[in-house]
């Protein structure tokens, strides 16, 4: 690799958490879980120490989302995030569309993050 | 001779799935020897009150309406090699479920099928209405009012095994839990004491891995550019290989679509999961926490180091409760302007709801901004600003008691056709009856699980 290109690869980027990692909503009741799995496995400690329970929180504040807890599976490695009272009645007299929180898992993708370029899968995406 | 080796496919993973699913994984279930096992999981939380109902209307009915969809396609051949079918498509009603099954089988010229259920999930049976209401419900959910339609314990893997003990080919179950639907069979062939808890769990996780059907295979997965799924509109379905020291392999249907990977794998480990350390079954507490994903070959994922923990004291069960009315309804507004007519008609809807005199809860959405991420009060789309021109689609949503203040209320938008905004188009507008559901914690003594085979009438 060429002394430039290291370089830029090593520039930190930030990128929607999407570029970073996947996941998948799971709920029950009032409550949905959402995993994180990184694309790269040396993103797994900048994301642990990125995308936090309190930041969840606030990001999920319009779906008046309660206690937040983080789950870490460094084997995997992956973290999950359960998140309460987040469905606003889950499917029980919902009125959103989303009674399960299916898509809920996207949102939190589209939560920046700060990354080397090299662990973004698009890093030109990087909005920083 | 015990085996070594239990191959389990699935054919469904909800009640709305692919009716054809089951076709390709009997197929390589049919080429490969050794027990064999095809599981399909179709009942969730709200169906079973939903099959109850029709069991109300007719007591002959109340079992899955899509088992003949589903069955059916396969049953001759299930039958002729030696495939043993397990499912929870009895839901409010596996003897009825059963008899449909041995009705179908006679129609299709299938000699000697038999069938089992597996019975003792109905609360209703056992308890009073007061004693059920008198539990207090888990998971953040309060008991709803209303009247209770139906309550049925998450029964486990043990009477599925019993079932299977007294040779049945097809075991109908109502409610159990979705994993012991693979720890049967895995009991039944291995012999594992529910007490051998790490074994347990592994069979457990199987069973976690495959009862959401093509989620293990790419479903609910694919991201174009980030996750591809090859043949995606072919999805294989998953067939599981679970070895008698507990090792599971992941794979799928031959000849299909699909993709088994580490990453499809453990986005379904952690699917539904809470703690990962503590997911709760009736058999044992399950905990993934420590397990190791490996690819060893294509489409072919090996899963070990689930440990098992003690099952927890209680079981749990859902109880449901007829829950009043929806009403929505949705109107499109395109081209120029179009956030602005979009936005006036939320207004002129606000109106004619506060004309109408009630005070029924109202959410308002503009699809096409944040719609599915924001809440009711609308604070994410009012967080940022969206063009002036393009399409957005109001949705409105209404929920409560009397049916025909839903109707009158969802009718609010049909009638912007000609008085409400320019160019409003494709209104869609509908009410629905609700259920609500609650989870509660039933000490086991109160129940009891029997599994016997049924002949037909």
């Amino acid at each position: 690799m060429a002394e430039n290109d290291r370089a830029d690869s090593n520039r930190i980027v930030r990128v929607p958490l999407h570029e970073v990692a996947h996941g998948r909503t799971g709920d029950k009741g009032n409550r949905v879980n959402i995993s994180v799995i990184p694309y790269h496995d040396e993103a797994w400690p900048l994301l642990l120490e990125q995308v936090t329970p309190e930041r969840v929180k606030a990001w999920f504040a319009a779906k008046g989302a309660g206690t937040v807890t983080r789950y870490e599976l460094p084997s995997m490695p992956a973290m999950n995030f359960v998140i309460d009272d987040v469905l606003q009645g889950g499917v029980n007299g919902a009125l959103n569309l989303d009674g399960h929180g299916k898509s809920l898992a996207f949102h939190l993708l589209t939560m920046p993050v700060e990354v080397p370029a090299r662990l973004a899968l698009h890093p030109e995406k990087a909005t920083g | 001779m015990t085996a070594t080796t239990v191959h389990i496919g699935c054919g469904a993973g909800f009640a709305g799935d692919r009716w054809d699913a089951a076709v390709p994984v009997v197929a390589s279930l049919a080429r490969r020897s050794g027990p064999r096992y095809l599981m399909y999981e179709t009942l969730a939380e709200r169906t079973l009150a939903l099959a109850q109902q029709a069991r109300i209307e007719n007591p002959a009915a109340g079992y899955s309406p899509y088992l003949e969809r589903i069955l059916r396609p396969v049953l001759k051949s299930v039958k002729a090699n030696g495939i043993r079918v397990v499912s929870n498509f009895g839901a409010a009603n596996p003897l009825g479920g059963a008899r449909k099954i041995l009705e179908m089988a006679r129609e299709d010229g299938i000699a000697g099928l038999k069938v089992a259920v597996v019975e003792g999930d109905d609360l209703t049976a056992v308890m009073t209405e007061g004693d059920i209401r008198g539990h207090d419900p888990v998971e953040g959910i309060a008991m709803p009012d209303g009247r209770l339609v139906a309550a049925n314990v998450y029964l486990g893997a043990r009477p599925i095994a019993d079932a299977l003990a007294l040779g049945a080919d097809v075991v109908v179950v109502g409610r159990c839990a979705d994993p012991a639907l693979a720890l049967g069979p895995l009991l039944h062939e291995f012999g594992w004491s529910l007490d051998d808890l790490d074994r347990v769990a592994a069979g457990t996780m199987a069973g976690h891995l495959l009862e959401c059907g093509a989620q293990v295979t790419g479903g609910y997965f694919a991201d174009p550019g980030y996750k591809d799924v090859p043949d995606f509109g072919h999805v294989g379905f998953p067939i599981a290989e679970i070895s008698a020291d507990g090792t599971v392999v992941i794979g799928k249907a031959d000849d299909t679509g699909g993709l088994v990977s580490h990453r499809t794998v453990k986005e379904q480990l952690l699917y539904e999961m809470h703690d990962p350390s503590a997911y709760l079954t009736p058999d044992v507490t399950l905990d993934i926490s420590g397990v190791r994903v490996e690819e060893i070959g294509p489409d072919r994922v090996r899963i070990t180091g689930a440990r098992g923990k003690p099952k927890p004291p209680t079981l749990k069960a859902t109880v449901s409760f007829e829950g009043g009315w929806l009403g929505e309804g949705e109107i499109t507004y395109a081209g120029p302007n179009a956030r602005a007519r979009a936005e006036l008609a939320i207004e002129v809807l606000r109106t004619r709801v506060r004309d109408l005199g009630t005070n029924w809860p109202l959410r308002f959405d503009l699809i096409g901004t944040v719609a599915t991420f924001d809440g009711d009060g609308g604070d994410l789309r009012a967080s940022r600003s969206w063009p002036d021109d393009g399409e957005y689609r109001v949705r409105m949503a209404t929920h409560g008691g009397e049916r025909h203040m839903a109707q009158w209320i969802a009718d609010e938008v049909l009638s912007l056709y000609c008085s409400g905004p320019a160019g409003g188009a494709g209104v869609r507008h509908r009410i629905a009856p609700q259920i609500t559901t609650a989870s509660i914690l039933v000490d086991r003594e109160r129940v009891t699980a029997n599994a016997r085979l049924v002949e037909e009438n």
